[in-house]
């Protein structure tokens, strides 16, 4: 509402992202080092999303490591996560806290390794995440980033049919559809990283002290040898795929979340080229679906006025969509903090910004007091976003599709499905429904048919 | 059990045998565990946020503010600023040059935007290390704007969630008697501490009182309001719940005026009744007694059919109790006796010595007692004793669901009351519920009861 101060901040603190990244990884707990109530506020803020169990381990901070540095703490830490859990990897990341006073986490390691030569240990990946330095979506990218640099050694021979995909803050049905896509395509996907059954996993038999799932760090190991990397979201400028093209030289293809037909086309088109085959004919019929639904529903669509918000590459993508079919992004707002998410929207626009000329705004840096305040103004006909447009959407008396993170306030927010031609078909018809149930209940007459 | 337990946990777990067990708590958690524990922090915002007209400002990085956004079920009458979340959203330049003027601005703002009865200033972990006057900033504001400006020590590193209970208490301790009651305060006029109006769970108690003949003088902090705080000085006896949070400014008001108080629970028929008997002995009127007894006989009365019809078909069920604090798992060991459910694992993030002596003496030979614990040992406990009931909060859920158990909510964030008799009897609903659905018969573990 003020730069002094945020009302109702629309974004979350970086160790946050760092920990959902590390989820995907095998056999891997996450650490914060930091004080304890950081590790609880994030559990329990990603379990109302998720309804997973999710460990995740503090160096528990007391005053005297705030004078004295936490490198005892740590390695203690390190020592009790080992024996309790037997991890394959252990990702650290940072507090505000460590960063604030200094911590060097990467000499800590360096000791802990050298002290402990004759044990076997996991692999150790480090990511520093100051949240005041970035949101949820900036720890997660370093997470990413840290994971390869931790664990990619070295590149052996190029596997052909072989691709990285690093996808971004997605959810598990996500993951799960790009692996099914990649499959189907011929393709051997490395998945950095793969939380598809760790953060969505079945009832169990007997309780594990880690979830099933994950990609292995073996894997991991091995993706320099990669024809090429899948680096997708707009919003970021060097990310892991980066690291490894400059260390390794390993291809690094930079694609927009693959939410609507062109991100979608520009996805596939890029597997395509990979792989050596045309989109494989059960995916081809998806496109085809979505197209002639497009068309159905165009009616309902055209010219309605929708906010969006969330993370810059969710945002983006939904906007892509919203583009193309007729609906008025009139606001499209984020908690991230890089301006250059504006041109990034405005890239993915051009036809609502011809057909509805000068009425979209663009907000980074924003939260959600100015999201509500704009809201109110633009009178929108849908919001799109979390949970936390809800009670926005509820003043204004207007419809909530539910995206991206968090979803508490419904079941089955882990697998909402958003990207690729099934993707974009799901959140087609959410839109159009919602639309169409919002004229239907706000009718005197209540049609049966729409 | 072997690396179910951590070697430096072994104390803070025992099993009882003869009524007792022996048993280590009130420490800090250890390094690398995944504890369930809050911060400081956490504990000062549990015990403040139900204050409705303040404005709750939390100096840091947004973070910390963003988890506490409208997260809990506590419901206010009137105003709702509690339901807003605010902070200064440190950046790195504010890290390294300061964040006090920025805290300077953002007050004016808010003040200036909200009209406040007053403003509490969380300072959480980096404002610690970075020095701000925090204390400086809110009495120069305080001045300037004529409100109370409350700083709250509550960096997370400085200690557990009690001592937020504690920081929380000085705060509070700070506003009271700087106001004088605008009537006279009738004779028998109590104040609540410590419960903090989950799902309306406060006004519940509150009619209770009143048919009793009791006037509630202020709520601390369930649906309260900083003025009727600053008076509360005024009442005759602090009825105070929660063995932890509100101990602190019990002790504060009896020693400075000299308001004597009684500690009670108000969930299960037992203490629930304890509550309303306590404080018609306290005035020693027989016809508070009389009103009392009159009221429990009716409640019980209307209550015991549904217990009876529940206890048949819920003896034999055994349960793992693990919340914050122990003064719940007593009441909550009680209650689920009633129901005919054993209690074989019984633990909380922050009980006294005196807590675990009396959960030992209510629980049966064999269970399992323990302080500050994790989903490891929590899981594992819970399948040795063969459990198939977890009363918890959010972070001990999808434990519970992954292993094929029934869960009830018992944290801050449910939407159902579970105080009072109204209580207990959506207390037996929700167990009864998640026990009997047919869907455990379809998990496979053979442990799994359900409706086969
Ligand atoms: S431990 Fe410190 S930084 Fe973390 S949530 Fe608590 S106050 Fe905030
Ligand atoms: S201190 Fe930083 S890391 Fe911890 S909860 Fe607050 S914002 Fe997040």
């Amino acid at each position: 509402m003020s730069d002094a101060v945020t009302v109702n901040p629309c974004k979350v603190c970086a160790p946050l992202g760092a920990c959902v990244a590390f989820r995907g990884v095998e056999g891997c707990v996450p650490l914060i080092h930091g004080s304890q109530g950081c590790a609880t506020y994030i559990r329990r803020y990603t379990i109302s999303h998720f309804r997973e169990p999710m460990d995740i381990a503090s160096s528990s901070f007391a005053e005297s490591a705030t004078v004295f540095g936490g490198s005892s703490l740590f390695s203690t830490g390190l020592d009790n996560l080992i024996r309790q859990y037997k991890p394959a990897a252990i990702g650290v990341c940072t507090s505000c806290l460590s960063e604030t006073i200094g911590d060097d986490v990467a000499l800590f390691l360096r000791e802990y390794v050298a002290s402990r030569k004759d044990v076997a240990l996991p692999a150790l990946i480090r990511a520093s995440t100051p949240s005041y330095k970035g949101t949820h979506m900036d720890g997660f990218h370093a997470a990413v980033r840290a994971i390869l640099s931790c664990i990619v050694k070295a590149k052996g021979a190029t596997v052909a049919n072989q691709v990285n995909l690093l996808p971004g803050f997605v959810s598990p049905a996500d993951l799960r559809y790009f692996k099914e896509l990649l499959a189907d395509f011929g393709l051997d996907g490395i998945l950095v990283p793969d939380y598809s059954e760790t953060l969505d996993g079945p009832s169990w038999d007997e309780y594990h002290r880690l979830p099933e799932g994950g990609t292995s760090v073996e894997r991991i190991a091995s993706s320099a040898n990669s024809a090429a990397t899948l680096q997708l979201g707009r919003s970021l400028r060097a990310g892991g795929g980066a690291w490894l093209e400059q260390t390794f030289g390993t291809p690094c293809r930079r694609l927009g979340l693959p939410i609507g037909l062109r991100e979608s086309d520009a996805f596939c088109d890029a597997l395509s080229e990979i792989s050596g085959h045309p989109l494989p004919e059960i995916h081809a019929r998806e496109r085809g679906r979505l197209l002639d639904s497009y068309v159905d529903g165009h009616k309902y669509l055209f010219g309605k006025r929708a906010v969006v918000y969330g993370e810059e590459d969710l945002v983006v993508g939904i906007a892509s969509l919203l583009n193309e079919i007729g609906i008025n992004p009139v606001l499209c707002a984020s908690g991230g903090m890089d301006e250059a998410f504006k041109e990034q929207v405005l890239a993915v626009t051009g036809d609502a910004q011809r057909l509805f000329p000068g009425e979209m705004e663009v907000l980074s840096d924003t939260d959600y007091d100015t999201i509500f305040a704009r809201a109110e103004a633009l009178k929108p006909d849908l919001i799109i976003g979390s949970s936390k447009g809800y009670k926005m959407a509820r003043k204004l008396g207007v419809p909530l599709v539910r995206v991206g993170f968090p979803i508490h306030d419904r079941i089955g927010g882990q697998r909402q499905l958003h990207v690729g031609y099934r993707g974009t078909q799901n959140l087609f018809d959410l839109i159009c429904n919602a639309l169409m149930q919002a004229k239907q209940d706000t009718s005197p007459i209540g049609f049966m048919y729409v | 059990m072997t690396t179910a337990i951590l070697e430096k946990r072994r104390a803070q777990v025992a099993t009882v045998k003869d009524g007792k067990a022996s048993i280590a708590c009130a420490k800090p958690s250890l390094s690398g565990s995944v504890s369930q524990r809050a911060c400081v922090f956490c504990g000062s915002r549990v015990v403040l946020y139900p204050i409705v007209d303040a404005v709750h400002l939390v100096h840091g990085p947004a973070g910390c503010a963003a988890y506490t956004w409208d997260i809990r079920g506590t419901v206010s009458s009137g105003p709702e600023l509690h339901r807003l979340s605010f902070t200064t959203d440190l950046r790195e330049r504010d890290v390294i040059f300061g964040g006090a003027e920025k805290l300077e601005r953002a007050l004016r703002v808010l003040i200036a935007r909200y009209t406040p009865k007053a403003a509490f200033v969380y300072a959480t972990c980096i404002v610690g290390v970075i020095g701000d006057d925090v204390d400086g900033v809110c009495r120069k504001i305080a001045v300037e704007t004529g409100i109370p400006v409350l700083p709250v020590r509550s960096e997370g590193f400085r200690g557990s969630k009690k001592d937020g209970y504690a920081a929380a208490c000085d705060a509070l301790a700070g506003l009271i008697g700087t106001l004088e009651p605008a009537e006279p305060v009738p004779p028998y006029s109590i104040n609540i501490l410590g419960d903090f109006n989950l799902a309306g769970e406060l006004w519940i108690l509150e009619e209770h009182y009143r048919r009793m003949g009791v006037n509630i003088l202020t709520r601390i902090t369930g649906d309260g309001r900083v003025d009727d705080i600053r008076r509360a000085h005024h009442a005759k006896l602090n009825v105070v719940q929660c063995s932890g949070s509100m101990t602190t400014l019990a002790n504060h008001m009896k020693e400075t005026y000299g308001v004597p108080f009684k500690q009670v629970s108000y969930f299960g028929i037992e203490d629930m009744s304890a509550a309303l008997y306590d404080v018609a002995a306290f005035f020693g009127d027989p016809v508070l007694h009389e009103k009392a007894a009159a009221l429990v006989r009716d409640e019980v009365t209307r209550l015991l059919p549904l217990i009876e019809s529940y206890r048949a078909r819920l003896t034999g069920r055994k349960a793992v109790i693990y919340v914050g604090g122990a003064f719940k798992t007593i009441s909550l060991i009680k209650a689920l006796r009633l129901l005919g459910i054993e209690t074989v694992v019984a633990g909380s993030q922050t009980g006294r010595p005196e807590d675990y002596d009396t959960i030992a003496g209510l629980c049966n030979p064999g269970t399992i007692i323990v302080d500050d614990s994790n989903p490891v040992e929590l899981s594992t406990f819970a399948r040795e004793r063969g459990a198939d009931l977890f009363i918890g909060g959010v972070k001990e859920r999808p434990i519970a669901f992954k292993m094929g158990m029934a869960f009830c909510d018992h944290n801050h964030e449910r939407k159902l009351p579970l105080a009072g008799f109204e209580g207990m009897k959506n207390f037996a609903e929700e167990v009864y519920a998640s026990l009997m659905t047919p869907v455990w018969g379809f998990v496979r573990n053979p442990r799994k009861g359900g409706a086969a």
